[in-house]
C-alpha cells in the first residue's frame, strides 16, 4: 500500500471533491466500511469547505496512520484568520455561517479523534483520525 | 451499543417478514425497530447502511447502477446522523439545564415564600405565583416588636432569570434594613441606593412599602413607581386607588420617596398587587382594574387567602391557564 501522505491544496470547490476522493480512496483501501468511507469523505468535506470559506486556501493532508491501531489521519492547515473562541466553535448549534454544515463538532462526531490548534490572524491546524474497529 | 451482528440478523429478519408477507403488522415491527435503534443511539445512517446490506445478500447480483442509487442515499443521509447526533446531545444539555434551573427555582422560593405573620386585628392574604420557573415579584412581611407590620411588595420589570436573580438581590436589601423600620420613605431610599449601584441600568425594580402601626391602625405608606393598590373603605363602601408617587428603583441615586398615609377602619382593605395582575391578559385584551375589583367584591365575605386564591383561579382561567408575567396579589383587612 502507498503509504506517503496524500496532499491536496484547496483553493476552489473542485479541490474540495478533490480532497473527498482522495480520503475516500485511501479509507477504501485500508478496509473500512461504506459508512464509514462516507463519514470520513464528509468530515474532509467540511475541513475543505471551511479552508474554502474562512481561510481561502490552505492544504489537506491524507496519511495513513500504521501503527497499533491502524486508521487513516486527515490534517487540514491554513493560513487564515484563525478562530477566536475555540470552545464556541466546538459547541453544538453554533456556525458562523448560519447555514447547514456540520461544523467542527461534526467532524469531531464522524471522526475517533479530533485536535484543533488555531491562532488568531495566524491560522488554524486540525488533525482528525479514524481507526480501523 | 448493540452488537452490529446482532443488529443486523435482526433487522433481516423483520426485513425478510415484511417482503414475504407483507402486513400492517411488519410495518409496525418496522417502526419498534426504530425506536429500539433510537435508544440505543443508532444513527439513521447505520440503519440505512444495514438495509443496503440485507439488500446485497438477498440480490447478490444487484444491477450496478441500483447500487450506486444506494451509495448516494448514504451519502445523503450522513448529514442527517449528524444533525441526529447533535439533536441527542443538546437535548442532554437541555436536561441538565432544565435540573440546574429547578434547583435555582427551589433556592429561590426558599428566599420568596417568608411567613405570613399573624394578627388578631388583621388578616393577611398572599399569593405569588412565577410565570416560569422562576419569579421576579418579591413580597415580606415583617413584624417587630412594637406590633406593627411591615409590608413590601416588589417587581423587576422583567420576568424570568434575570429577573429572579434581581430579586435575591432586593431580598438581601430587605434583609439588611435595622428591624426599626419606622419611614417607609427612608427604606425605600435605601434600597434605591443599593440597586442603583448593583443592577444593570437597563433594569428597573418597583416597590411599595407600607408600615402598619397598630395602636393608631393607620397605614405609612410610599412607593417607588409600583402599580397602585386599592383601598377599601367599609365605611362608604368602595375601592379607591392607594395613590403614591416616586420613581422606580435605580434610576437615580439622590431620589427622595414621600410618604403617605390612610387610616384603617374595621372591615377595611389594602390591596396590593404585582403587574402581573394588572396585565393579564384575555381575548378582549388587558384585564381591566375594575374588573379585579370586581372579582373581589364577588369574594369579599371570604377570608383574605380566600380571595386571594379565589381571584388568581379566575384570572388564571381568563388567560387560558398560561401567566405571562409573574403574578402576586396581597391583601389586608382589618378585622377588630
Amino acid at each position: 500500500m502507498n503509504i506517503a501522505p496524500n496532499r491536496v491544496e484547496i483553493h476552489n470547490e473542485w479541490d474540495i471533491v478533490r480532497a473527498r476522493q482522495s480520503g475516500r480512496e485511501r479509507a477504501k483501501e485500508l478496509g473500512f466500511g461504506h459508512v464509514d468511507q462516507a463519514r470520513i469523505a464528509t468530515a474532509i468535506s467540511e475541513l475543505a469547505r471551511n479552508i474554502y470559506l474562512y481561510a481561502k486556501h490552505g492544504e489537506i493532508i491524507i496519511s495513513v496512520i500504521d501503527g497499533e491501531k491502524r486508521g487513516i489521519s486527515i490534517i487540514a492547515e491554513d493560513n487564515g484568520p484563525g478562530i477566536r473562541d475555540l470552545r464556541k466553535a466546538m459547541e453544538d448549534g453554533y456556525t458562523t455561517s448560519g447555514g447547514l454544515g456540520a461544523g467542527l463538532p461534526g467532524v469531531k462526531r464522524l471522526m475517533d479523534d479530533f485536535d484543533i490548534v488555531s491562532e488568531e490572524g495566524q491560522g488554524t491546524k486540525i488533525t482528525a483520525k479514524k481507526y480501523l474497529r | 451499543m448493540i452488537d452490529h451482528k446482532e443488529l443486523y440478523q435482526h433487522y433481516r429478519k423483520l426485513l425478510i417478514e415484511h417482503m414475504e408477507r407483507k402486513s400492517e403488522k411488519t410495518l409496525y415491527n418496522g417502526q419498534l425497530f426504530s425506536r429500539q435503534m433510537m435508544e440505543n443511539g443508532v444513527s439513521p445512517e447505520d440503519v440505512l447502511s444495514l438495509h443496503i446490506d440485507v439488500i446485497k445478500e438477498f440480490y447478490p447480483h444487484m444491477d450496478e447502477k441500483f447500487q450506486s442509487a444506494f451509495d448516494f442515499l448514504l451519502e445523503a443521509m450522513i448529514g442527517y446522523g449528524l444533525a441526529y447526533r447533535e439533536h441527542q446531545n443538546l437535548r442532554y444539555k437541555q436536561r441538565q439545564l432544565e435540573s440546574e434551573i429547578d434547583i435555582a427555582a427551589d433556592v429561590q422560593q426558599s428566599l420568596l415564600v417568608g411567613e405570613v405573620p399573624h394578627y388578631d386585628f388583621l388578616d393577611i392574604g398572599v399569593i405569588s405565583r412565577p410565570a416560569k420557573r422562576m419569579s421576579g415579584d418579591y413580597y415580606h412581611f415583617v413584624k417587630d416588636e412594637q406590633n406593627c407590620l411591615s409590608v413590601a411588595i416588589a417587581d423587576v420589570i422583567g420576568k424570568g432569570i434575570p429577573a429572579a436573580l434581581c430579586m435575591s438581590m432586593i431580598k438581601y436589601a430587605m434583609d439588611s434594613e435595622p428591624e426599626q423600620r419606622t419611614k417607609p420613605g427612608a427604606v425605600l431610599e435605601n434600597l434605591n441606593r443599593v440597586v442603583e449601584q448593583n443592577v444593570d441600568p437597563s433594569m428597573f425594580i418597583t416597590m411599595f412599602y407600607g408600615l402598619y402601626n397598630e395602636s393608631q391602625h393607620r397605614l405609612y405608606f410610599a412607593s417607588a413607581g409600583h402599580e397602585p393598590g386599592f383601598y377599601y373603605s367599609s365605611n362608604k363602601d368602595e375601592f379607591q386607588e392607594l395613590i403614591a408617587k416616586g420613581r422606580v428603583l435605580g434610576l437615580d441615586r439622590s431620589t427622595k420617596y414621600r410618604e403617605y398615609e390612610k387610616n384603617i377602619d374595621v372591615g377595611d382593605m389594602v390591596i396590593l398587587f404585582s403587574d402581573g395582575v394588572t396585565e393579564c391578559r384575555t381575548e378582549k385584551g388587558f384585564i381591566e382594574r375594575d374588573e379585579i375589583v370586581r372579582l373581589i367584591r364577588q369574594r369579599m365575605h371570604l377570608s383574605s387567602q380566600e380571595i386571594v386564591d379565589g381571584v388568581y383561579k379566575e384570572l388564571e382561567r381568563l388567560q387560558d391557564f398560561q401567566l405571562r408575567d409573574d403574578f402576586t396579589l396581597i391583601i389586608l383587612k382589618r378585622e377588630v
